[in-house]
């Protein structure tokens, strides 16, 4: 019985489980990149994380202490009972700030242990080496935790979506990334106040944490949580380096590099560069020029039955799902429209721009659940020619993603944005909630084109009555 | 370890990051970003290392809560991915994605 426990509890056996880890580790994220592979990926990265965690729970000194065990489960039930109710039951729409706040609290825990860390010295000596990563844990993990609730706010509408701009947000940003450098300089040169320091640094850096986020247009979003992701892997590496432990090093970087990766790709999509995200204001109306042409315009509105008439009567419709499908929860009711329209003899294709909805890859989630075929599928670049063919373009819920000013207004603040050319197409409809700005809060021209009408109404209840319309015809 | 050993690996580990995410289609992005995110979760195995020297109600609640946070972050992550690539698994063949299904 003591054999089997010494071998188990050797640092050999416990090195062997994490090199295991990291090995499921990386072969599970490889498996995401690929659809076919996506799935069992999760599963391995996941069983990946259970050795790690198993092999840490096995080192002699880990559950040292008659609370501490106890403690440890705590936590773990804690968690588990609020994580899982809350992964399972956050609809499909909300899963971009169920993320956000995924990766924040990641975040908090990394601030907490270097706090800990940190108190855990005091007065004693604190090698440099541990020293150096646990105050950049600090200061990452906690804007990382105060960023993702902002962002989180932000996407789920508790805050508004818009920038809020404070004057002189850049110099304030400066001052408080100061004072947290600052602070940690005088605390690895030794200081007397400890504790104050170190909650001053928790305290800039999470005010710092918000001033970033809440500056950034609700657009912006999945990339600001992308690189907040990124943000914590590192912040993971660090916490790594200071408590001398190869898992946290290994799986931290691998997500901080990975995350950066994923950032950049995100951003290039929206032709969007990750500086000017983060310096913010995108989809402000503050600085933009509202646009010059169509606002004083006139929009047609229209009734299901025209929509049905119009529809049926085409060769090629294309359908372009945007945020309002997803919010509306409409997509099972278009994968109806869509066979509807496929039993008169209609074409019926998708186009997704890759950055509908509120992340990249929201629409083909979404569609997907429907039932809807992936071949009817188009992603931008394939559809954008095919427009001038298309009879009908029904546009559900988006906005920014259609919008023509990207493309030839270059006052707009999405300027260059590549954007789907529904406006090319023979003629578009609408589907829309009311005539408010879409998300990034910018007036979109399309709507004032002779060629558009408007069908107004819960993208849902609109969708069923146009195939019901169809069906009838 | 050594601090130059632990940089060495930091390193490595970033590559491997980088190569791993080069090609990633558009309709990934999203569940690789939760994926990754799931494995920052790793921070918990901090907290279960820290815990036990620590001292003194402060400290020890501040480890539960970041226990509490990391499994969170560990299982919320794992399963809202895993329900995220449940919605494209019913398709056993896709048609267009030839290119991509090679990487692996």
């Amino acid at each position: 019985m003591i054999l089997p426990a010494v071998f188990l509890q050797s640092t050999n056996f416990i090195d062997a489980l994490y090199i295991v880890a990291f090995g499921l580790f990386i072969y599970g994220l490889s498996g995401l990149t690929g659809p076919r592979t996506a799935v069992r990926g999760n599963k391995i990265a996941a069983s990946g994380m259970a050795i790690a965690f198993v092999a840490t729970l096995l080192q002699r000194h880990v559950l040292h202490g008659s609370s501490t065990p106890w403690l440890i489960a705590l936590g773990i039930v804690l968690g588990t009972a609020i994580g899982i109710p809350a992964a399972r039951n956050v609809h499909m729409t909300a899963m971009p700030q169920m993320v956000a706040l995924f990766n924040g609290v990641g975040g908090g825990a990394v601030a907490l242990i270097a706090w800990v860390e940190y108190r855990h010295h005091f007065g004693g000596q604190f090698a440099l080496k541990a020293e150096i990563p646990s105050l950049f844990a600090a200061i990452v993990g906690s804007i990382s935790f105060w960023g993702s609730n902002i962002a989180f706010g932000k996407l789920q509408g508790i805050l508004p979506g818009r920038p809020i701009k404070l004057p002189g947000q850049a110099a304030v940003n400066a001052v408080l990334f100061v004072i947290c450098l600052a602070s940690a300089i005088v605390l690895a040169a030794g200081t007397h106040s400890q504790g104050l320091f170190i909650l001053g640094i928790l305290l800039a850096a999470a005010v710092l944490g918000n001033m970033v986020v809440l500056p950034i247009g609700g657009a912006d979003m999945p990339v600001v949580i992308s690189l907040l992701n990124a943000f914590t892997g590192l912040s993971a590496a660090a916490t790594g380096i200071a408590l001398n432990n190869t898992a946290l090093i290994v799986a931290g970087m691998i997500v901080g590099a990975s995350g950066s990766i994923l950032t950049n790709l995100m951003a290039k999509a929206m032709n969007r560069s990750v500086p000017a995200i983060v310096a913010g204001g995108f989809g402000g109306t503050l600085d933009a020029p509202e646009s010059a042409g169509g606002e004083g315009g006139t929009v047609r509105s229209t009734s299901a039955q025209d929509v049905a008439i119009q529809l049926s009567y085409a060769r090629l419709v294309v359908i372009a799902p945007g945020y309002g499908m997803a919010v509306a929860q409409a997509q099972h009711a278009v994968r109806e429209l869509e066979k509807a329209l496929e039993a008169k003899g209609v074409e019926v294709k998708f186009a997704i721009h890759p950055v509908a909805g509120r992340m990249p890859g929201h629409m083909n989630v979404l569609l997907a659940e429907a039932d809807v075929p992936y071949d009817l599928l188009r992603e931008m670049d394939e559809i954008n020619p095919e427009f001038p063919r298309t009879d009908v373009t029904l546009v559900i819920g988006a906005n920014d993603v259609t919008n023509p000013a990207a493309k030839n207004q270059p006052g707009s603040p999405i300027y260059g944005m590549p954007i789907l050319e529904v406006d090319q197409s023979q003629a578009v409809i609408v589907l829309k909630r009311s005539m408010a700005s879409g998300f990034a809060g910018i007036d979109n021209p399309l709507f004032y084109d002779p060629k558009t009408s408007m069908l107004f109404g819960d993208a849902k209840a609109s969708v069923s009555e146009v195939t019901s319309e169809v069906q009838a015809l | 370890m050594s601090t130059i050993t632990e940089i060495a690996i930091l390193v490595l580990a970033a590559f491997v990051g980088f190569e791993v995410i080069s090609k990633v289609p558009n309709t990934l992005h999203t569940p690789l970003m939760s994926g990754t995110n799931a494995i920052h979760g790793i921070v918990l195995l901090g907290g279960l290392l820290v815990i036990a020297d620590s001292s003194g109600v402060l400290e020890k609640v501040l480890l539960v809560v970041a226990i509490t946070f990391g499994t969170i972050n560990i299982i919320g992550g794992f399963f809202v991915t895993d329900r995220m690539l449940g919605m494209f698994k019913r398709k056993p063949d896709l048609p267009e994605d030839g290119q991509e299904g090679e990487g692996e």
